[in-house]
């Protein structure tokens, strides 16, 4: 049993990791060849084949986590005492928490359309060129960059020096402004634009996900829909208006769908750039900041559960979408 | 109890040769260390470990907030306990220590012991986690009484009971500046309060294009500690020590009056546009201006004067040597009389999780001065500590001398930086925010005092 | 495809004849007709514009970042990096640092990462198609309520579920082992992956579904014959996006596995190099391009499978 547990060195880390895919597979191999070999199985036989260790996984490890995190709202600070709604007065009567949700709202609205509608863009401009292997890549760079790079990168661009003497910039974005004769500009302290500057760098790295996953949509376009459409005189604008955004709909949801709940979970861009001062909070921070730092569990797990709240919009959309495509097929 | 990890093999150990050799020869002035690694445990002195006994196969897991390169410092002082009883120390340093530790303890996964560097921290774990958390045992307890001062014993004891002991300890009442630069202009290093204004005051008339003073409170999600040490030390030095303690524990509010006069006489040099930023821009840039690198005006002569901790030595750039001949040093932030000397500080605390008699003799060494003299010679520099064993000849760096110094002598009046002390609701959150609307947004000092008092939780 | 939502019917339009009679009159073949389209597109030269615009505007910070990781940190926050021509002083010292500094081998790192990634991905992706499949494909009663459910379950902060599941695991006696970053990337992974996945299978056409079962085909057949070539690219892209999280994933190795260096991964190491108050921030740079290369070779590699055509083939056939 040790075996499976301690791995010390590099040939048993990796024996180790063989060991788990193949026992994976094999578990996953053994159902599936038991669903198959059984003729006139009951549905939920099936079904349970399929969807049974799903199941068990995500009731263990988000089910049960989630609605602990409910219960636990509902208690003090050391999770002992039955406080009702406390927390969640607490949370809503904060003075600054207007502001956290209407940023949290700012996030959520802003970042899913503008990263999907450049990452769409591009993937139909750079589709079928001849550097569009490198051009994904740039735009992908971004995506694949650790948080605590990204954060370092904008601070190369939003860092403030004063314009004075022999003092230089090393922000990009105020060498811009004082090469175009403009004073420096503080931009992750003055608001509200703050707020929208680290928008920005949300947008900056969800653009990639959304152009690699919406490449791959217009890439599945059948070429004779596309062809069709171009003897039928459709160009540019016209091809790209009526024949790839319709076709290419469903990925177009599944991209917004994620970028949303993406950020509405993320709080590591305001974490390391402001630290959720100057007014730039969003709710997944204060949740962070309440139930990790403050160690006020209950009013922590309280505001994950505005989080939850937060993407009942999400999910009806998506309940529609889905209703839409079934009424279609 | 966690079983899994405690195999873990310290790799360091073989590859500190260079370091091991400097802590073995510390410990046993007598021998040179013979030719290296191999013939290194018969070199040690082994006499002052007999008490641990044999603890051979044993380990001892630690957790820490200490990451690299001070890391390797840590385990290289763990060097001569591991050689002489054979026990096994796992170290794990993380940045992310704050947030981990009572994720680990409520989850039943908690290391053997873990440095914690609030005392307010400590008091919470104590509070909620009362089974987990071992007191100190008596030899822990002998060595806190012979060799720490009651303040720092202090530290360590919730209601009563002795938890932990102090591992390092720095000093925040410093105020960096240039040698050269005032040696050129004249300056002499005050030591009063108004001496510290007038100087100021010269150095704005003198300098029209600088700036006396640079600051920065910028520090990720920390961003605004290093304006409550401001506050905590013009506090000490306008109200005086009692009512300083009393502010800490919340037995007068946070919006006293007397807090509201300190926080005016911060603002008289924080916010006073003639005194700040120098080299870094406007009061507002002191709330963005990072806190590794608001001093280095100084070395260029934007700025002259920057209060921060000792251990601000490690944010220098390479090649200005720290000296009070050198490029850059500190003095004493003065008090408000040259015979008026608090002294605002800070330090870890050995917490222990476990009560397995190897645990007890790993906590016993490291409030042993055997322990603070391994790691004093097994660290170049940034380093020091409270207990009184220590021997400072070890200490290789002038501003740690000059630290220890202060520390040791009794006519400086100690007190620990009162952020740590509070709930975390109120130190690691609501003090630094409302210091940074303070700044940022020009937040008036009472509404500032208002918000941090409602922030502190009602039960506390 | 919904191809037939589309607002302007284009099948209904043009004739297959159509398009084989105007092929065979211009004598071009496909190729040709795409070189076609390209040059059409391209030949606006706003498009390029735009195009070429974004790309910089997302790579030049990043390009700032791999200048800065080459120079000492004095230069570092003195002078931009675009002045570099003018001051050129480039140092090796924080890759020196970054990848010798440390008293544990960084090589050690990169295989805990690697032994963590490869099942990290795997498996979620796995399940996640036998969910997706079961979802998009069986008809079972409250199927669409049970999606809605496991899609909503995205939302659960990872935070909430570190101490319910590090207890979980304390008691099974297996935390801090590869086992339990496995089985934790694995369930957070789920609910994404099932949603992409589900989303895209059921875009594919049934009539390939029907005629399958028509020809007696069970759903492993179905599955495996039918469905999981046309899935390429989709699965692609969700493991590209599942490896880059696991890679860049901090929190979940920090909890579940500690940070000793049996398990830990890469960021671990690169999460200590700016030292303990963060004073060394210059070696993050270094650190997250060293970080960043196994990354974009997955990307590159990945990226032959998003191959066009792969559905418009079948749908002919």
């Amino acid at each position: 049993m040790d075996w499976f547990i301690e791995a010390d060195s590099v040939g048993h880390k990796f024996a180790l990791m063989f060991v788990a895919i193949l026992l994976f597979v094999g578990i996953m191999g053994a159902i599936l060849f038991g669903i198959d070999k059984l003729k006139r199985v009951p549905i939920w036989v099936v079904v349970a084949g399929f969807l049974g260790p799903t199941l068990i996984f995500v009731v263990f490890g988000l089910v049960y986590p989630g609605l602990n995190t409910i219960k636990l709202s509902l208690y003090d600070a050391k999770s002992k005492n039955f406080v009702g709604l406390d927390n969640y007065v607490t949370a809503f009567t904060q003075d600054q928490f207007q502001t956290v949700l209407r940023n949290t709202m700012l996030w959520v609205v802003l970042v899913p359309i503008l990263a999907t509608a450049i990452g769409l863009i591009y993937a139909v401009l750079v589709d079928r060129t001849r550097y569009e292997s490198l051009a994904k890549t740039l735009i992908f760079l971004p995506m694949s960059i650790s948080l605590v790079g990204a954060s370092i990168i904008w601070k190369f661009v939003y860092e403030y020096k004063p314009n004075q003497g022999n003092i230089q910039q090393i922000g990009l974005a105020n060498q811009i402004l004082v090469w175009l004769g403009l004073e420096p500009y503080q931009f992750l302290l003055n608001q509200p634009w703050n707020t929208f500057f680290l928008i920005a760098v949300m947008i900056w790295i969800q653009a990639g996900f959304a152009m690699t996953v919406l490449s791959a949509a217009i890439k599945a376009i059948p070429d004779d829909i596309t062809e069709a459409a171009r003897l039928d005189g459709l160009h540019g604008v016209g091809m790209f208006r009526f024949i790839t955004v319709p076709s290419i709909r469903p990925a177009l949801v599944v991209v917004i769908t994620t970028i949303a709940m993406g950020t509405l979970k993320v709080f590591d861009i305001v974490r390391t750039m402001t630290g959720g001062n100057f007014n730039t909070s969003v709710v997944a921070y204060e949740f962070y900041t309440q139930s990790f730092r403050a160690q006020q569990a209950g009013l922590g797990a309280a505001l994950a559960v505005i989080l939850f709240v937060l993407v009942i919009p999400i999910i009806v959309y998506n309940v529609r979408q889905l209703r839409l495509s079934e009424e279609i097929r | 109890m966690n079983g899994t990890r405690r195999r873990r093999s310290y790799v360091a150990a073989a590859a500190a040769g260079a370091s091991l050799a400097l802590v073995l020869t510390a410990c046993s002035s007598d021998d040179d260390g013979g030719g290296g690694g191999d013939d290194a445990s018969s070199s040690t002195d082994c006499a002052a470990f007999e008490q641990y006994g044999d603890l051979e196969g044993k380990s001892i897991s630690v957790y820490t907030s200490i990451v690299d390169p001070e890391s390797v410092q840590q385990t290289d002082s763990y060097i001569p306990f591991e050689e002489c009883t054979g026990a096994t120390i796992e170290y794990e340093g993380s940045r992310e220590f704050e947030a981990q530790l009572p994720v680990r303890l409520q989850a039943g996964n908690p290391p053997d012991i873990a440095y914690i560097p609030q005392p307010g921290f400590l008091a919470s774990i104590v509070a909620d986690y009362p089974d987990v958390v071992v007191a100190a045992p008596q030899a822990v307890i002998d060595n806190a009484n012979e060799y720490y001062t009651e303040g720092w014993v202090n530290y360590g004891t919730v209601d009563g009971t002795l938890y932990a002991t102090p591992l390092g300890a720095n000093v925040k009442s410093f105020v960096w500046y240039s040698p050269a630069a005032f040696e050129e202009n004249g300056y002499e290093i005050p030591t009063t309060w108004d001496d510290l204004l007038a100087l100021t005051d010269t150095i704005a008339a003198d300098f029209p294009d600088a700036k006396p003073w640079c600051a920065g409170i910028e520090s990720g999600d920390a961003t605004g500690w290093p304006a409550t040490d401001w506050l905590e030390d013009v506090l000490l030095r306008t109200a005086g020590p009692e009512v300083y303690d009393q502010w800490v524990t919340h037995e007068i509010p946070f919006n006293d009056p007397q807090v509201l006069t300190a926080l005016e006489a911060v603002g008289g040099i924080l916010k006073n546009a003639d005194y700040v930023n120098g080299g870094l821009g406007d009061v507002q840039s002191i709330a963005t201006a990072p806190w590794n690198e608001s001093a280095n005006g100084i070395p260029d002569q934007t700025c002259f004067l920057h209060r921060a901790a000792n251990f601000y030595q490690a944010n220098w750039d390479e090649g200005l040597t720290v000296a009070e001949d050198g490029d850059v040093y500190a003095f004493y932030l003065p008090g408000e009389s040259a015979d008026d000397k608090p002294l605002l500080g800070g330090g870890e605390f050995v917490t222990a999780f476990a009560d397995r008699p190897e645990v007890q003799a790993f906590q016993a060494y490291l409030s042993s001065p055997e322990w603070a003299n391994a790691k004093a010679a097994a660290t170049g520099q940034g380093w020091l500590s409270a207990n009184s064993g220590l021997d400072p000849e070890l200490l290789q760096s002038p501003i740690d001398k000059l630290s220890f110094d202060l520390l040791t002598d009794d006519s400086y009046t100690f007190r620990f930086d009162g952020s740590d002390q509070m709930p975390g609701a109120v130190g690691a959150d609501a003090f630094w925010k409302q210091m940074t609307a303070w700044i940022a947004e020009d937040q008036s000092d009472a509404e500032t005092l208002d918000n941090i008092e409602a922030a502190w939780p009602a039960s506390s | 495809m919904t191809a037939a939502s589309a607002p302007l019917p284009p099948a209904s339009l043009v004739e297959p004849e159509e398009v084989d009679t105007t092929r065979k009159s211009t004598k071009m073949s496909r190729a040709d007709a795409r070189a076609a389209a390209v040059k059409g597109k391209l030949s606006s030269p706003w498009t390029s514009l735009i195009a070429i615009l974004i790309a910089i505007v997302w790579t030049v910070p990043t390009f700032g970042l791999l200048i800065t990781s080459f120079r000492p940190r004095s230069e570092i926050r003195t002078s931009g990096w675009w002045t570099l021509p003018w001051n050129f002083e480039l140092t090796l010292e924080n890759y020196q640092e970054a990848l010798f500094g440390s008293s544990t081998s960084l090589a050690t790192y990169f295989v805990n990462s690697i032994v963590i990634t490869l099942p990290a991905v795997i498996i979620p992706i796995a399940l996640a198609l036998l969910a997706a499949y079961a979802f998009a494909w069986i008809d079972f009663k409250g199927r669409n309520i049970l999606f809605v459910a496991v899609f909503a379950l995205q939302v659960v902060p990872i935070q909430v579920t570190l101490i319910p599941l590090l207890s979980q695991y304390v008691d099974w006696g297996i935390a801090g082992s590869f086992w339990v970053i496995w089985l934790s990337h694995s369930i957070f992974a789920l609910p994404l992956a099932i949603y992409i996945l589900h989303n895209f299978m059921k875009d594919i056409p049934p009539s390939l579904v029907e005629a399958a079962r028509m020809d007696g085909a069970g759903h492993v057949k179905i599955f495996f014959q039918v469905l999981m070539p046309l899935l390429t690219p989709a699965i692609a892209s969700f493991a590209i996006f599942q490896f880059l999280w696991v890679w860049n994933d901090l929190l979940v190795a920090l909890t579940f596995a500690g940070g000793t260096t049996d398990v830990a991964p890469l960021t671990v190491r690169l999460a200590e190099l700016s030292g303990t108050r963060g004073s060394q921030w210059q070696l993050l740079s270094a650190g997250a391009f060293i970080a960043l290369v196994v990354p974009l070779i997955v990307f590159l590699s990945l990226q032959r499978y998003f191959v066009r055509g792969l559905l418009a083939g079948s749908v002919k056939g």
